[in-house]
This record gives structure tokens, sequence and C-alpha cells, in this order.
């Protein structure tokens, strides 16, 4: 057996290298994703006050720290055992809606609208967010100008787009500017069609992919994710939900409390990256889905009128329990309809504007956790303190480690169908790290890794040595 | 001996009163001297260093603080020598615990910090310690972290000098020194604390903070501790 490493995998957040193995013909045996760094975050956050934590923890990551501020401030919440006022939970989820919305751009249009609208097979030189200006600059500029109006949200809201200190355990620490509401509602529209814009165009290109959709993660799976009583998506609170690849709800209204009678966390010797499991069904059987695409399998709806339109459309297409991973960019971009929606309808409401925003209260639980939707999946932070406030023991479980099963079987399927281990080709090795990219992984936080994150790819031979590799 | 005195302080001649300090006396006459541990009304104590200033005739640079004006002294604030051996003891003060600004309750309302940043240090040449420091958060209200104490004593004045309780001292010497509630227990458990709350106010980082602040809402009120200081009398300096 041969072995094609591809390292490092670009155009995600975080450090990877991807592994093929080859059988003596050439063909694809297994195909593995190692994420290669640790960074310790559960350790070296013991003896700190909690309610330090959530900023903290945002640092875990620069693409969604307010999922990390939320999901921490809501286990801070549970450690004081408050009720956090009704407009500071409102606010909470507003912000977390700018990252939704600037993350999934992100995702999206600088780092997968490349393979999308120029090609999988296309140059790796200019196969980036550069040629995508050069190939189309009105689509890359809007990509960039959504993007912005995200992050602006953020801004606007908690004066800083990068770890605002802002959210804070019991609530928020500053009530709305109502200059900053009407500022974000007049951004709503424009927002609004660009991402239309981008959904109408993704539509027309998913059938150019039929095979890419075919092979992308395209296996019957677990999905998981945060729905509110109704069972519509909830980003910010409500239970989880599982539900399987006939559309049976296995579990339901899972309080965060009770996380851990559902998920397990084995671990592998070749990755950093722990292998969560749904808990009934074992490892690795167990294999579930997070993210865009399990939010939209696992829900009812969203509850706004545009984006369940799009569900149904999307249902319509592609069943009750979507299959492919492929089509977590669809999902994505539903998302972002369904977020400028909410925007909106927080934003309306008569009470957003008032000024009891935070609860107060010292330690009255040794034990908390918090759970939200980030943009890449459900995301839980879970932690203990002494009765004087100080952490004894954390463990996050991230959006990208729940997808990590998926995703090295979605590269085992894509590696199969696409990589010849006899006569390797970049177009081939690229939909590999494609079908990470579709993810949206940001394997720096899920390790809790450090630094940038580039990606290598190896051929390894039957008696493990490394024929190949890729790495950029 | 007169009740003025006259100096020269970087080239002007100063009038100061008898007694005074040097730190007092420059600042009087508009002059930048930077300094971490003084609180004006509180005794100084020389212990940050930061505010050494060259006196004409002695080869090493004085504490202007604990240095008191004589007839004709001749005094720099400024000079190549002091602005780097200024640097260099904010980077010892900076390299010698954990000051993570970034996720700190006084980040953006730090003294140590401001000051960091008036001198001019963007990095420390000295190798961080990060030493491994507990956490006191036995008291209801306050929380000592000495990862962010850098032993200017303040608090330990503030508490014997205008409260009267005297919870507050220094144990251990040199790089080990650390502060210590009465006999070193728990600040928590001190008898004699009176939870006023001053040593709080007095700390020019968040090395002592409000209980439940969370990061960058930290910010002391200083000058209220100074006054009540000067008011009882204090040293005047």
């Amino acid at each position: 057996m041969r072995e094609v490493v591809i390292d490092p995998v670009t155009r995600i957040e975080g450090h990877a290298k991807i592994t093929i193995h080859l059988d003596e013909a050439g063909a694809v045996e297994d195909a593995r994703l190692h994420v290669t760094q640790v960074r310790g975050f559960e350790k070296f956050c013991e003896g700190r006050p909690f309610y330090e934590m959530p900023s903290l923890m945002a640092r875990i990551c620069g693409i969604c720290p307010i999922s990390h501020l939320l999901a921490s401030s809501k286990a801070c919440d549970a450690l004081m055992g408050v009720r956090i006022p009704n407009t500071g939970a409102k606010l909470r989820h507003v912000v977390h809606l700018g990252q939704m919305i600037q993350s999934h751009a992100l995702s999206f249009f600088h780092l997968s609208a490349p393979d999308l609208l120029l090609g999988m097979d296309h140059d790796p030189a200019s196969r980036n967010i550069v040629g995508l200006i050069q190939k189309d600059p009105e689509l890359a500029k809007q990509g960039i100008q959504l993007r912005k109006f995200g992050q602006q949200i953020i801004e606007w809201l908690a004066r800083e787009r990068v770890h605002p200190s802002w959210i804070v355990p019991g609530g928020v620490n500053r009530p709305l500017d109502p200059e900053v509401r009407t500022r974000i509602l007049a951004g709503i529209p424009e927002a609004m069609k660009i991402t239309e814009g981008a959904l109408d165009l993704l539509k027309g290109l998913v059938d150019s992919f039929a095979e890419e959709v075919a092979h992308f993660g395209n296996f019957d799976s677990l999905h998981m994710g945060l729905v509110d009583t109704r069972g519509n998506v909830d980003f910010y609170d409500g239970g989880m939900r599982f539900k399987d690849a006939k559309g049976k709800i296995l579990a339901d209204h899972i309080q965060p409390d009770a996380y851990a009678e559902h998920i397990g966390e084995a671990a592998v010797p070749w990755s950093y990256l722990k292998m969560p499991y749904y808990k009934p069904q074992g490892y690795p059987e167990g294999l579930y889905r997070v993210g865009p695409l399990a939010r939209l399998n696992v829900a009812e709806g969203f509850g706004t009128p545009k984006a369940d339109e799009e569900l149904a459309a999307f249902r319509k297409t592609y069943g009750p329990v979507a299959k492919s991973s492929f089509l977590f960019h669809y999902a994505r971009l539903v998302e972002i309809i369904f977020s400028l929606e909410k925007l909106e309808q927080f934003l309306n409401e008569p009470d957003i504007l008032d000024e009891r925003v935070r609860a107060e209260a010292g330690v009255n639980f040794n034990e908390g956790v918090g759970i939200c939707e980030a943009p890449r999946g459900t995301l839980i932070h879970h932690y203990k303190v002494d009765d004087n406030g100080l952490i004894t023991w954390a463990n996050l479980i991230i959006a990208t480690g729940n997808n990590n099963l998926a995703i090295n079987k979605s590269i085992t399927q894509v590696s199969r169908h696409f990589v010849d281990g006899n006569n390797l080709k970049e177009g081939a090795l690229n939909r590999v790290e494609a079908v990470v990219r579709a993810y949206d992984p940001c394997l720096s936080c899920s390790t809790h890794a450090l630094g940038q994150m580039p990606m290598q790819l190896q051929l390894i031979s039957p008696e493990g040595r490394v024929l190949d590799q890729a790495s950029r | 001996m007169p009740n003025q005195v006259k100096l020269k302080i970087d080239g002007e001649y100063v009038e100061a009163k008898a007694g005074e300090s040097v730190l007092d006396a420059a600042r009087a006459a508009g002059k930048f001297i930077p300094s971490l541990c003084h609180v004006k009304g509180l005794t100084p104590v020389g212990a940050c260093r930061l505010c050494m200033v060259e006196v004409a005739g002695i080869p090493r640079p004085m504490p202007a603080c604990t240095t008191t004006v004589q007839d004709g002294m001749v005094i720099s604030t400024v000079s190549e020598k002091l602005t780097r051996y200024r640097q260099m003891i904010m980077q010892l003060l900076l390299s010698e615990r954990n000051h993570v600004c970034a996720v700190c309750v006084s980040n953006g309302s730090c003294e140590l910090q401001d000051m960091a940043s008036k001198l001019g240090v963007t990095h420390s040449e000295f190798p961080y310690r990060y030493p491994r420091l507990p956490v006191d958060a036995s008291h209801p209200r306050f929380v000592l972290d000495h990862n962010r104490c850098i032993l200017c004593t303040r608090c330990v004045r503030v508490c014997a000098e205008v409260e009267g309780a005297n919870t507050w001292n220094i144990m251990s010497r040199g790089v080990t020194s650390m502060l210590a509630a009465d006999l070193n227990g728990n600040w928590g458990d001190s008898e004699t604390c009176t939870m006023c709350g001053k040593c709080v106010e007095a700390c020019p980082t968040g090395a002592l903070a409000v209980k439940g602040k969370a990061v960058e809402e930290m910010t002391k009120n200083t000058d209220a501790v100074s006054r009540l200081a000067t008011a009882r009398g204090g040293t005047q300096q």
C-alpha cells in the first residue's frame, strides 16, 4: 500500500494534513484528516475566575469569537444560576446573527467560491479570492461587502470586531444604542439582495457539480442541531436534537446539562482532534454531522418567511434529510437569509432598547454548561468551579470537532472516487481539500491549534512509506 | 535650615519646600517623571524605581520619590540613560509575572499598561518567567490575582496608613516576594480586613479587583485614595 499526503490543506482555518492510503493496485483504501496541533485551552484556564472565561475562551478563535463568548457566558450564567434579562438575551442573539452573516460570507465567497466559480481543476495559483476578483469582480465585491456588514454589526454593538468584551456572564454590559439599531436596519435590504443573488447563482451551479454532490460526503448519517420549543432552528438557545438519515428524531430538546449523556468523545492516536459520537450508537457508528446542513435537516423550519421558502425548495430537491456535505454551501446561504430576517425581527421588537441587559450574581452552582450554534455547528462549553468561582475543570466540544468523523468519512469517499494512486492529479487532490472546505472547519478552534492553518496531503504505501506529498 | 531651597531641574531653577521630595518638586515645576508605586499622601517607598533621576555629584541614579530636595541640587529628569533604565524596569515588571492585557479586568484602565505605552515599551528583551501563581478569590467582594501584582505595595500602605487595618504585607524576599493577607492566610479568612476596598482602588493593575468584574470592566479611583490619605495628614509627599 502507498500513501498520498496533502499538507497543508488550504483555504480552511487552522492546520491539518490529509493522508490517503493506497492498496497494492493503487486504489484508495482509506483517507484521514490529521489535525496536527494542540492548544490546551481546557487546561490553562484552570485556576482563573469564571467571569474571565468568556474573554479567555473567545481567544480560541478569531473567526467566530462571538460563539465562544456566548457558549462561555451561557456556561457562566449556569454557574451563577441566573435568568438573564430578555433584552440582554436578545442582544446576545443579535450580535450572534452578525457573526453568522460574516462567517458564512467568508466561507462561501472567500474560501469556497473560487472552487465553485473557477472550477475544481482551475490553476491553483489563481484558484483563490484574487482569481475570483479577476473573474467576477462584482461578486467578489459583494462577498466582501456582505462579510463587512456582519463584522460591522458586531463592531457597532460590541465596539470591537474581534474579541469584544461586551458579552459577559449575566447578559451584555451595555444596552443597544438606538442609532446602531437604525444603522443595522438600514443595511439589511442590501445584504439580503447580495445573499439572494449568491443563492440564485449557487442553485444554477449545483447541477454542474453533480459528481461532487454525489461523492462529497454523500452518505446516511445522524444530524444534530439546536431547535427551539417549536422545533425551529435556534442559533442562540434551545435544546439539542438528533435525527437519523430517515428523518426519525432520536433525541429531542436535550438540555445543555445532559449533553454528556448523548455525546461521547473518542481519541485517536493520529490526530489531536477528538472524535465525538452519538453515545447510544457507540463509536464510530454514532457518526453525526453538525453545522448549516445538519441544522436544516433536524429542524422543522426557520420560522421566518424567506428562509422557510428556501428550505421548502431545498427539501423538494434533496429530500427531508439531505445527505451530501456539498450542500453545506447551499445551507450556509439559506442561513444568511434567515439571519437577516431574524435580525430585522429582533431589532423591531419594542423592548430591544431596554436598558436592563445584565443580571448580576456570584457562584451559586459548581458546574455549568453553555451551548449555542456556532457558524460551523453546535458548540459546547462545560465548566466546573470551586466555591470561590475559580475554574477547576473545563471541557469544550467545538463545532468542527463534532464533524470530525463525518469529515474523515467524506475525504475517504472523495478520495476513492476521484484519486487514482497511479496518476495523481492536482484537481483530484483539490477535491479532497474541497470536501474538507465544505464543512468550513475551524481546526484551530477545534483543537483549542496555534498559528495559521495550512494543510498537507500524503500518499502512503501499504508499508507505510510516503510516496508523494503535496503541500502549500 | 531655611524653609525654601533652590535647586536646578533640567537646567531650570526651581524653588521647593525644605523636606519635600524631588518628585513633588519636579512635578510641581511641570516635569514628567514616571512612577507606579507612588500615591500622593502615602509614605513613599521607592519600590518601582521608575522615578529614577540623575543628581549631579552622585554616580548612580536616585529615586525621586524618596530623595529629599537640597539647596543647590542639580537634577536631570531626562537623559538617554534614564530612558533606557526606565524602559528596562518596565520590561522587568512585565516579564516577572503574567501580564496578559487582552484578558485582564483592567485592560484599558491600567497604570502599568499606560506607563508601558507612555515609555515606548513595545516588547520585553528579557525572557518571560511565566510563574505559576494562584488567584485568591476567597474574599466575598474582592479578588487578588498574584499574576498581575507588581509589588508596588500601594495596598499595603493604604491599608496601614489610611484604614489602619494592616491586613496586607509583603512576605519572602526578592523574586519570591508575595503579597500576603494577615499571616499569609486566605484573604476571605482575614480577621483584620474591614472590606473597605481602598487597596483595590489604590492598586495600579488588575491584581486587586472587584469580584465579578469581567474583562475590561475594572476601573480604579486612585485619586480618592490620595485625597483621603492627604486629608488624614499623610506624609504630604
